[in-house]
């Protein structure tokens, strides 16, 4: 019996092709975010407000994943930005490897922003690096709070934490304070906004935290490239 | 199913470089923030192999609990219960160094004929 040492990570491949992406969107200056939720948690609806309130010569593309149908693609074309839907047929998150094959015949240097809306799930998305600067977790307030405590990785992993649905809060029994703290528990310093995508309360904190992301990713690029 | 699948095609690809051998068993490290389910993750492996050459390949996780580094003492530890705070100054300034690992460790091989146990052959 021989024990060979493997040390190399399990998804060593797609996180080849995940860093092949990140440098090409960091030498073209494009801000790449991965949206991740439950199924229904609103991450269609809060990309219908956003591709709504972004002025129409933003360079700005979306990708959605879902495991059937057209359906998100449909809603969010509309905007009339560059939006095209990825169907595994069955895997329940996106992988490198489709986002390199959805991009190739874009121009990745004619975008600014790409947005990336994952396949509803907390579990698997977390484990697959797409090439994102940052990954963004939306929880609704008809889950529960513990939510952040029962899958951590997800909310260990992303940068900013959107409380969805909060026009709910008056009907369910969500304590929106102990959702943020199991998630700053498991993420010290998370940050977190609070929107309902039917009122449009807090939306201005999601876009004003876009915009940011927006601003610092030209700052670093910039930087980087001089 | 996808990760046992990779851990599956990781093993192939490996036994391609130890001819006259055939696998016994692969060893992971699973960080307990990986968000992997032990059971599952097993499950799919089994059924992946069910049937094939690679049968009865064992599969052996290793769990990695999440661990801190304190920004003031230095000072390494684990964590339990996010509890983040420096058991040896008090801190709060602690950063995660590991607890999110996915990865292969090691694969046993054993060459054809050796076993005792005689479940593989040459044929």
């Amino acid at each position: 019996m021989e024990r060979v040492p493997l040390e190399r990570k399990v998804l060593n491949e797609n996180d080849r092709i995940a860093a092949d992406l990140r440098a090409r969107f960091q030498e073209t200056g494009t801000l790449c975010l991965n949206l991740i939720s439950s199924p229904g948690s609103g991450k269609t609806s809060l990309l219908e407000r956003t591709l709504e309130i972004l002025p129409q010569e933003d360079r700005v593309a979306v990708l959605t994943g879902d495991i059937q149908t057209e359906n998100d693609a449909n809603r969010l074309k509309r905007f009339h930005f560059p939006v095209k839907q990825i169907t595994t047929g069955g895997t329940c998150h996106l992988d490198a490897r489709m986002i390199e094959r959805h991009l190739a015949d874009w121009n990745i240097g004619d975008l600014d922003l790409l947005l990336i809306e994952n396949v509803g799930n907390l579990v698997c998305p977390a484990s697959y690096d797409l090439g994102e600067a940052a990954k963004i977790v939306v929880l609704s307030v008809t889950e529960g709070e513990d939510k952040p405590l029962k899958y951590p990785s997800i909310f260990f992993k992303s940068d900013l934490l959107v409380l969805s649905k909060i026009d709910l809060l008056p009907y369910v029994p969500f304590d929106i304070n102990a959702a943020a703290d199991n998630a700053r528990k498991v993420h010290p310093g998370m940050e977190i906004v609070r929107v309902s995508c039917l009122t449009g309360n807090g939306l201005d904190e999601w876009m004003t935290w876009l915009e940011q992301r927006r601003g610092a990713h030209k700052w670093l690029v910039r930087e980087t490239v001089s | 199913m996808g990760i046992a699948n990779s851990v599956v095609e990781a093993v192939r690809t490996e036994m391609g470089r130890h001819p006259g051998t055939y696998p016994c068993r692969v060893g992971l490290r699973v960080g307990e923030m990986a968000a992997i389910d032990e059971d599952a993750l097993r499950f799919c492996f089994e059924a992946i192999i069910h049937q094939t050459d690679l049968e009865p390949l064992e599969l052996g996780i290793e769990v990695c609990p999440r661990r801190h580094r304190c920004e003031g003492c230095g000072r390494e530890f684990v964590v339990r219960d996010y509890d983040f705070c420096c058991p040896q100054c008090a801190s709060l300034e602690t950063t995660c160094i590991s607890g999110d690992e996915l990865e292969l460790a090691y694969l046993e091989v054993e060459e054809y004929g050796a076993s005792t146990a005689g479940t593989k052959s040459t044929q």
